[in-house]
């Protein structure tokens, strides 16, 4: 699994400083801060916004990712962002989600032997 | 291979266990969903392995008459299936080392525990891979790239802790003490492991300790911590002499299989 | 002439609202419509949260391997759940940390069915049957919910929420199908489930203050009633595939409505259980809070951590 970690700041007014300063200091019953999550599908073309987590640091932050938003699918890219370093306009981005891992069929729905007559489930 | 078969199973089921039951109780939110993903990843494997333990049985009933005589089992008349090994079994005819059957302690007992045995599980699997057993060989593929995964997880939590705060420190340093005394049985071959070596089946364990300590120091260096200096070695748990703990943890595990007899669910 | 502003951006919302535009997390909203939607967004990650503990109980005791690692696999999912909704109730400027704490001062509430005790395998069966049906009827409306991130949020746990209720329903057939003691163990559980089920709709529409702001906002997409009675419907038909009864002899099929007529829900037992009366609301605090605080050094080593490395680059850059 190739996995990228990227910081981007797209140069708004007080951006660095911003970035800087937050990681300093932690009160002790604080977050960990927060990240968001992109991914990229083996038939995806681009990375995703999927969603968003809490690590102490990026390397935990792209285990979390792969734990909580992948479950194990293989051959997918991950990059994870500090959200205090998104800058964004108004997004209205489709939501996206992942195929539950392959061998994990208990996780489909399908995986349960139930009668035919069974409606609505 | 049947005791070789379940002895692989035994351990990752206990530990499956063990770590499931972390599942709703976790340090934060991410940290339970990834505890709960090793531990459906280690229930995956014991059932492979169990499968497997059980079709060997079922082909040569008689080889293995005897083996296994817990009056539950016993009663178990047609083909074997997973769970009548996972389940029908009393604690002495588990073949798990010592050291996934005690109790989850802390956070920090738990990651060392998994960083231990997951650096283990790596080097066999990557031999069992190369296995004249082929089916052995299949599992031990699909469960590597989910081993790989635990060792890369809880180094870096064994590395966190162990230079995070004082308190997380310390916590390792007790975890240590109370783990390393079990960590010695991991390389001493059961003689079923022995036979299976002579096979061709098995790479000896005992090779293994080697690197594993090398693995174990590189993340102990970076944490700041230090490796016991040897002491005695508990061993007796591939050979169903096991810790006070396995019996209250079977009883939990067992109890519904065991109070309704040959019902299915 | 403040005043005046406000006016023009509410109808500006309002407008975007009945052409199903999304709002999202930068638009302009009235203080009232973040405040209900945090509300609801927190209780439902609450809800997920604590629901995790009265299945939790029985993985250690799931009586196959397969049942153990779909129930684990499940309660996981529960958690997930819990992260995508506090996450997005997170876009409405309220921390997680500030969220939990609501929840562990008893402030925040969740969804009262999970007050409910976990006493036989059974009850496994009837969670995913009953809870997670009547939950799945609340949330797929909620996929259309007129805030993004919370839709967002929706559709991936919708997704992953029916094979919740399908791995019960499974229990339950097997248990009716099995022998004397699991078919009884199995009726047990769909007795004591049932009523607090119906219930998990929350109170009838005329004791409903906010349904009708909620609507007008497109937060909430069916009244509570409507909803509660398509689940009756529903249920009321599955359970004959399981051979057993639903524990209400007013139970009957009204031609003239097409629907089926329900007795009367125990509202009292309602209230009395949000008001933290039930039979498990302090243990179920209790684990929480328990498992925060033992968490505290893990989280706390973590940042430690973190900061340590940090400092070591920057050293490392000067």
């Amino acid at each position: 699994m190739k996995t990228y970690i990227t910081i981007q700041y797209y140069g708004d007014y007080g951006d660095r400083e911003t970035a800087k300063e937050s990681s300093g200091n932690l009160p002790s019953n604080r977050d960990w801060p927060l990240w968001e999550v992109f991914i990229r599908s083996k038939m995806g073309l681009d990375h995703k916004h999927v969603g968003s987590l809490h690590a102490a640091d990026a390397q935990m932050a792209i285990e979390n990712a792969r734990d909580v938003y992948t479950r194990r699918q293989e051959g997918i890219s991950i990059w994870v962002v500090e959200s205090k370093n998104i800058h964004a306009s108004n997004p209205d981005d489709s939501a996206s989600f992942y195929d539950p891992a392959d061998d994990k069929v208990y996780r489909h729905p399908t995986f349960y032997e139930l009668p035919d007559e069974l409606k609505a489930m | 291979m049947f005791l070789l078969s379940l002895q692989m199973a035994d351990d990752a089921l206990l530990l499956g266990h063990r770590n499931s039951e972390w599942t709703g109780h976790g340090p934060n939110l991410e940290q339970d969903i990834a505890i709960s993903n090793i531990a459906l990843d280690l229930i995956g494997q014991a059932r492979n392995f169990y499968q497997y333990a059980a079709f060997q049985f079922n082909e040569n009933r008689t080889a293995y008459e005897g083996l296994i005589n817990s009056p539950a089992f016993q009663q178990v008349a047609e083909n074997l299936d997973e769970d009548d090994l996972a389940y029908l079994r009393d604690a002495n005819e588990f073949r798990n080392h010592l050291l996934v059957e005690l109790n989850k302690g802390d956070w920090a007992f738990t990651i060392t525990r998994q960083f231990f045995i997951s650096l283990y599980q790596q080097h066999l699997y990557s031999d069992l891979q190369k296995s004249s057993d082929r089916q052995i060989a299949a599992i031990a593929e699909k469960s590597l790239k989910e081993v790989n995964y635990h060792v890369r997880w809880s180094g870096e939590w064994v590395i966190r802790l162990g230079d995070g705060t004082e308190e997380s420190h310390r916590r390792m340093r007790s975890a240590i003490d109370q783990l390393w005394q079990y960590t010695g049985e991991l390389f001493i071959p059961a003689d079923y492991q022995e036979k299976a070596v002579q096979l061709g089946i098995l790479v000896n364990p005992g090779t293994y300790r080697e690197s594993w300590m090398a693995k174990v120091r590189a993340a102990f260096d970076q944490a700041g911590l230090v490796i016991p200096e040897s002491g005695w070695t508990q061993k007796g748990g591939k050979q169903g002499i096991h810790t006070e703990h396995l019996g209250y943890l079977l009883a939990e595990l067992q109890y519904l299989q065991r109070s309704y007899p040959g019902s299915s669910w | 002439m403040e005043k005046q502003g406000t006016i023009q951006l509410e109808s500006v919302f309002q407008d975007r609202i009945d052409q199903d535009i999304r709002i999202e997390p930068r638009d302009w909203m009235p203080e009232k419509y973040r405040q209900t939607l945090i509300r609801q967004i927190s209780q439902h990650a609450h809800s997920e949260i604590v629901g995790m503990l009265p299945e939790g109980n029985w993985i250690t005791r799931a009586p196959s391997l397969r049942r153990k690692a779909t129930l684990i696999a499940k309660v996981q999912d529960e958690a997930g759940h819990g992260l995508y909704l506090y996450s997005a109730a997170e876009t409405l400027g309220i921390s997680r940390a500030e969220m939990i704490d609501q929840l562990h001062s008893g402030k925040a509430k969740y969804s009262s069915i999970f007050n409910y005790p976990t006493l036989s395998w059974a009850d496994i069966g009837a969670i995913g049957w009953l809870v997670d049906g009547a939950a799945i009827m609340n949330q797929v409306p909620l996929c259309r919910t007129s805030y993004g991130p919370y839709a967002r949020a929706m559709v991936r746990i919708c997704k992953e929420e029916s094979f919740h209720q399908r791995q019960g329903f499974e229990i339950l057939l097997t248990l009716s199908r099995g022998n004397k003691a699991q078919k009884a163990m199995c009726q047990d559980a769909i007795n004591r489930w049932w009523w607090p089920s119906v219930m998990m709709f929350g109170p009838s529409d005329d004791a409903s203050p906010h349904t009708a702001q909620s609507m007008a906002w497109k937060i909430k997409r069916f009244t509570n009633d409507e909803l509660r009675q398509k689940f009756v419907d529903i249920c009321a038909d599955q359970v004959k595939i399981l051979g057993m009864l639903l524990p209400d002899p007013d139970l009957k099929w009204n031609e003239a409505r097409g629907h089926f007529d329900f007795g009367p829900i125990n509202w009292e037992e309602f209230w009395q259980v949000i008001a933290g009366n039930g039979p498990c609301n302090k243990e179920r605090i209790a684990a929480r809070v328990k498992a925060h605080e033992e968490g505290a050094w893990v989280r706390e080593a973590a940042s430690a951590y973190a900061e340590k490395q940090q400092t070591k680059q920057t050293a490392a850059v000067a």
